[in-house]
């Protein structure tokens, strides 16, 4: 558990609009996420979720609005009223400040489970290989996968390759970890290994933003649930206003069809 | 129906089913397709061992003669020298392709379409007298003084125009196939890598190019031996590798037919070595492609041997009665 210690981690989107040509999928999306909390995004196929967390961290630009990580500005620099765009260099520096965990896991196939974990804290963050190494054997048991740390990901199943894809983006020491749809591409009965790994992590205390379809899930672990459709926030509250008793017409039809 | 069928032919109940035996589906026809090969076969065999017009006796005197070994030397170097170059390049202008400036892209189109499109000998007879365009060739700053200058002729010899011609004709394809490569990669692993905040030449040389050779092996080995038999354009040069060798020979001799298989020998010779190597690159870039890597030749001898011996050992073993 000494892995990830619970770092600060306010992470603020401010009237963000984002196009895929002439297609708006961001209409001006507000949100903030007080560190330490768990968030978890809802909202229906489209609705702009993944492209939400993907510009959280800078995987997409944005048109408009801008994301702050602890007050500082993802991806620019401000310069009175410019805001100038980072180099590749600094922006990938920031990036080590996320976690992202991608919904086809993205493990590096040529790699074995260690070297996927090994790679980046030691190639991005400069550490000594063998400390890291240690911390990654550490990382690789916490998510049940001591004995798979030479195995290569296409040798694991679905939900494994999860857990180490989510033992890659612990190794970094993030201040937030963001999930985009973890579960998605597992089999039914592998989603339960990787929300019990979520779960676990949501109660060390590390800032995360969780987009998924798991309302079990997001009853129990989140702190804060946000509604979305259309590229809107249409809702959030905590998860008791939100499943239990939403006030949005739109929040209330998707809730009745999934519950 | 089917199944009716099969109940009706199954035995009477009570018949013990470990007495039940396999007999194999007989098939005529690849029967008489392999005596017909085999008969193939033999003719061949013995028309290369009876016509004395081979001359196996001069193929063999010719195969370890020096000027030939020295003519295998500088086709083996042409190859080497111009496939690093030819791929460098290659690597290069496919960089330059995938770029996000427009003219980078458009100077990597544009020497793809020039240098497919002549024909490889115009390409080195046009090296060859660069001389005539180019008298003096400098170095300096460009439109300004020049700091040093060599004779065309002395920087351009046969060797010279011949690494030039065949590395940029080559670059020219090898841009294609790295090309090719690296967009084999799925876009997922550029993205993985960059959230993780890995330095952008790590990614290309420790995330994408790995996967990329394992698209990029095949073809690349298919250019290095199309390479190793095109060298023998060059003999328009007059530049001593192996075929301008034997063709020199066969001329003072008038032993043809022995000269050219003396040739051909020589680059079965060299395109299985290439072949060989090919088999164990793939075999590493394989690495997590598959769950099992495939076995090298010598552990499936290796294989094939302990299990030939379990099997006759098992038989021998067992009661001849109840066989």
């Amino acid at each position: 558990m000494t892995a990830v210690q619970a770092r600060p981690g306010r992470v603020e989107v401010h009237g963000v609009h984002k196009s895929f040509g002439t297609h708006e999928v961001l209409h001006g999306v507000d949100l903030v996420v007080e560190p330490g909390s768990v968030t978890v995004v809802l909202g229906p196929s489209g609705s702009g979720k993944s492209t939400l967390l993907r510009s959280i961290n800078h995987l997409e630009t944005v048109d408009r609005g801008f994301v702050a990580l602890d007050g500082e500005l993802v991806g620019y620099r401000r310069k009175g009223d410019k805001l100038h765009e980072l180099k590749e260099k600094e922006l990938l520096r920031q990036r080590t400040r996320f976690g992202f965990v991608f919904q086809s896991f993205n493990l590096f196939p040529h790699l074995t489970a260690l070297e996927n974990v090994v790679e980046a804290p030691v190639s991005a963050q400069g550490r000594p290989r063998r400390e890291v190494e240690a911390e990654a054997r550490e990382l690789l048991s916490r998510v049940g996968l001591a004995d798979k740390a030479d195995a290569h990901p296409r040798q694991l199943s679905g939900g494994q390759q999860q857990r180490v894809a989510i033992a890659r983006a612990l190794a970094m020491k993030p201040a937030v970890l963001l999930f985009d749809e973890p579960t998605s591409a597992l089999d039914p009965e592998l989603v339960g290994e990787v929300l019990a790994v979520i779960a676990d992590l949501a109660r060390t205390g590390t800032t995360m933003i969780v987009v998924t379809h798991e309302i079990g899930f997001a009853r129990q672990a989140a702190d804060q649930i946000v509604f979305m459709d259309d590229g809107r926030v249409v809702e959030q509250g905590t998860p008791a206003q939100v499943l239990d008793d939403p006030q949005h017409e739109r929040t209330r039809a998707f809730l009745a069809k999934v519950l | 129906m089917t199944l009716l069928e099969n109940r009706a032919d199954a035995p009477p109940a009570g018949t013990p089913y470990d007495r039940l035996t396999v007999v194999k589906a007989k098939n005529p026809g690849r029967w008489v397709a392999t005596a017909v090969v085999a008969v193939l076969l033999a003719m061949v065999a013995n028309s290369l061992i009876t016509n004395p017009r081979w001359e196996w006796g001069v193929v063999w005197a010719y195969l370890g003669e020096v000027s030939i070994v020295e003519g295998v030397w500088m086709t083996i170097k042409l190859t080497l020298i111009t496939a690093v170059l030819g791929f460098a390049l290659g690597t290069v202008l496919a960089l330059m392709r995938l770029s996000r400036s427009p003219l980078l892209r458009a100077v990597s189109w544009g020497y793809t379409w020039v240098f497919r499109s002549v024909p490889l000998i115009l390409q080195l007879l046009l090296w060859y007298n660069l001389a005539y365009l180019y008298q003096s060739l400098d170095i300096g700053i460009p439109f300004g003084p020049s700091f040093a200058s060599v004779e065309t002729l002395s920087l351009i010899d046969k060797f010279g125009a011949a690494i030039l011609g065949l590395g940029l004709h080559q670059a020219a394809y090898s841009a294609e196939i790295v090309r090719a490569g690296i967009l084999s990669v799925d876009q997922g692993q550029h993205e993985a890598a960059a959230s993780l905040g890995i330095p952008r030449r790590r990614q290309s040389t420790k995330i994408v190019l790995p996967q990329a050779m394992r698209t990029i092996v095949p073809t690349a080995v298919n250019e290095i031996i199309g390479l190793f038999k095109g060298t023998s354009i060059v003999y328009v040069l007059a530049l001593g590798e192996l075929f301008y060798t034997v063709s020199v020979i066969y001329g003072r001799t008038q032993r043809v037919l022995p000269m050219l298989v003396v040739a051909a020998i020589w680059y079965v010779v060299l395109t299985t070595v290439v072949t060989v190597i090919q088999y164990y690159v793939e075999r590493y870039y394989a690495k997590g492609a598959v769950r099992t890597l495939p076995p090298t030749p010598l552990q499936r001898l290796r294989g094939n041997l302990t299990a030939g011996l379990s099997r006759v050992r098992s038989t021998s073993d067992r009661d001849p009665v109840t066989r």
